[in-house]
């Protein structure tokens, strides 16, 4: 029974994967033919056309995949790890702590005529992201209550949010409207490198959080039963801190802060499988997380088009609601 | 009282902090026997558990079988030794058999894949703790009482040695209580751990325990047959009953 329920919410999510995936090929502000995008993978196309394709549309449409997919699991690992339906990236501050280190890193960088390469981006996204964990980690150590670890998490990404709009409004450059385009959210300006650097690193932190999910589900039955049964907690949680806040700063790093994904996706995810085993929760949450990402994304580009509108206007449209949703229905249940 | 398995404490003192709270302790627990830790709330019993459970600090020795439970890998420690603590999350969606399934965690591979003995462990902890009727059910449905016995199933699947259960019975009614005193008895002559168990309720102690241990300020006060030890006036003395209030309640 629950095979079969597994093996349909898989099949559902990569198919609209797919479709979503080719939708945000093909369609766009360009206006070109299906025809047209296929001749351009088949090398039949003129370089403007190919251009757009392969140069554009393909690493775009490969970033919200992968990143989407991440950040949903990123959710995921943070929500186990403070037994907190409502704790994301987004939502703790861990994102905007990511950001504002991004911004910080970038300007000192520009004002040195420095380029800063996906790596750099990456690490200085991954140290922000860790610093607000740490804080988050220690208001936490005196909020128990579900609601208000996350208030202080939003109290944190507004402090974070702020200086970096400080550092943006002051710093002198032409290349800071880039930043201010980043530092709203977006899949923008993505190439086939930052592509390449987010699949390896996406790909390393995926493959080692499936290899944590049994020890992830002995942690969902609480901490103390954890330990009985032989799990090295104070390991477990250090390499949830680590691999949680290492995906959200990808995330960031490329496509700045993309808000609710993280609470919105694996909730919906869990609903439909009804189950919390780590395994299959960490496989559908990267799918699920894909397929709301490329839709969110597709939404952004072209509703509005042809001006586009950040990922996070979007994400929060959709997801917000969830989260709400969430919030209601576990205050009826404690009732 | 000589067989080597099971567990047995000398000389032990633990506390928070600087502050002792259990002092000098010596306790043992054959296989196959139940010992009950009784006492007034505060007198010790828990910090007993959380030493044994190594949560806290200890001084003097605590060893299952013949081996120091310091020199005992957490791995090993995890087949040998089983806890069932107060502490209670239910996660969702989780049915009565996952939740049993859990306690194999120590025996299974790195993706906790069950295999055919696994799965016989699981059905004698179901059978044995009489959840069978529930076992498809949705766990965090469950009423209290129902839970424990389910993690009582899931403490016995993990085939341990020793079995600590914390105030297993509190907060149960008496059906509960007793049903779960009934698994615990046929665990014990079925499986043969040594079952260490605090409880409140004398009633119930003097039904499950094949020995009482009492507890009060922080010291073991007397150890021997429920019927012997937890006569009425020292059950006045441990908990520090007047005549007047013992009175009372009798009429």
């Amino acid at each position: 029974m629950k095979t079969f329920r597994y093996t349909t919410v898989y099949i559902v999510l990569a198919t609209l994967l797919v479709v979503l995936f080719l939708c945000n090929i093909i369609a766009g502000s360009a206006g070109l033919t299906v025809g047209e995008v296929l001749s351009a993978f088949t090398g039949g196309a003129d370089e403007a056309v190919s251009a757009i394709v392969l140069d554009i549309r393909l690493p775009r449409a490969l970033a919200a995949l992968i990143l989407g997919g991440i950040l949903a699991v990123s959710g995921f690992l943070l929500q186990t790890f403070f037994d907190n339906p409502i704790a994301g990236p987004y939502v703790l501050g861990i994102s905007s702590g990511a950001k504002l280190m991004v911004a910080i890193a970038m300007i000192t960088a520009l004002s040195r005529g420095i380029y800063m390469n996906s790596f750099f981006m990456i690490l200085a996204a991954f140290i922000g992201s860790l610093l607000t964990m740490a804080i988050v980690l220690l208001v936490s150590l005196r909020v128990k209550n579900m609601a208000l670890l996350v208030v202080c998490g939003v109290m944190i990404g507004y402090i974070c949010s702020a200086i970096t709009e400080f550092m943006v409004t002051f710093a002198d450059d032409s290349n800071i409207v880039n930043l201010h385009n980043w530092s709203l959210g977006s899949f923008s300006g993505i190439n086939d490198d930052n592509v390449k650097v987010m699949a390896v690193i996406a790909g390393i932190a995926l493959i080692a959080t499936l290899f944590l999910s049994k020890p992830i589900g002995a942690y969902q039955a609480g901490e103390l039963y954890a330990k009985n049964v032989g799990v090295n907690v104070k390991l477990l949680r250090f390499l949830l801190i680590i691999f949680s806040s290492l995906m959200s700063a990808v995330v960031t790093a490329f496509a700045g802060p993309v808000s609710f994904v993280g609470i919105a996706v694996p909730h919906i995810v869990k609903r439909l499988l009804k189950t919390v085993n780590p395994f299959v929760m960490i496989t559908a949450c990267f799918l699920g997380g894909a397929v709301f990402c490329l839709f969110s994304d597709l939404f952004a580009r072209l509703v509005f088009a042809p001006t586009e509108v950040s990922i996070s206007s979007v994400t929060s449209v959709f997801g917000a609601p969830v989260v709400l949703f969430v919030m209601l229905e576990r205050r009826r249940s404690y009732e | 009282m000589s067989n080597p398995k099971g567990i047995s404490i000398e000389g032990l003192s633990a506390g928070y902090g600087k502050k002792t709270i259990i002092k000098d302790i010596d306790l043992s627990v054959a296989t196959g026997e139940i010992v009950v830790l009784a006492g007034p709330n505060g007198s010790g019993k828990s910090t007993l558990i959380k030493a044994i459970a190594r949560e806290i600090a200890y001084s003097g020795k605590i060893s299952l079988g013949d081996k120091d439970l310091q020199d005992i890998g957490r791995e090993e420690l995890s087949r040998r030794l089983s806890i069932m603590m107060t502490e209670r999350r239910s996660p969702e969606y989780m049915t009565v058999k996952e939740i049993v399934a859990m306690g194999r965690y120590p025996y299974t591979g790195s993706f906790g894949r069950l295999r055919d003995e696994d799965k016989k462990v699981i059905g004698e902890a179901i059978d044995l703790t009489e959840i069978s009727d529930i076992a498809d059910s949705e766990f965090a449905c469950l009423s209290d009482g129902q839970k424990q016995r389910v993690l009582l199933a899931r403490a016995i699947a993990q085939e341990p040695e020793v079995l600590v259960l914390d105030e297993p019975a509190s907060y149960l009614d008496i059906k509960y209580r007793l049903l779960l005193i009934s698994a615990l008895k046929r665990i014990a002559k079925e499986k043969k751990p040594a079952i260490l168990v605090s409880m409140h309720e004398l009633s119930d102690v003097k039904i499950l325990a094949d020995k009482v241990c009492t507890i009060g300020d922080g010291r073991i006060q007397k150890t021997g047959r429920p019927n012997e030890v937890l006569t009425d006036d020292y059950v006045k003395e441990l908990y520090d009953i007047s005549e007047e209030l013992w009175g009372q309640t009798l009429i």
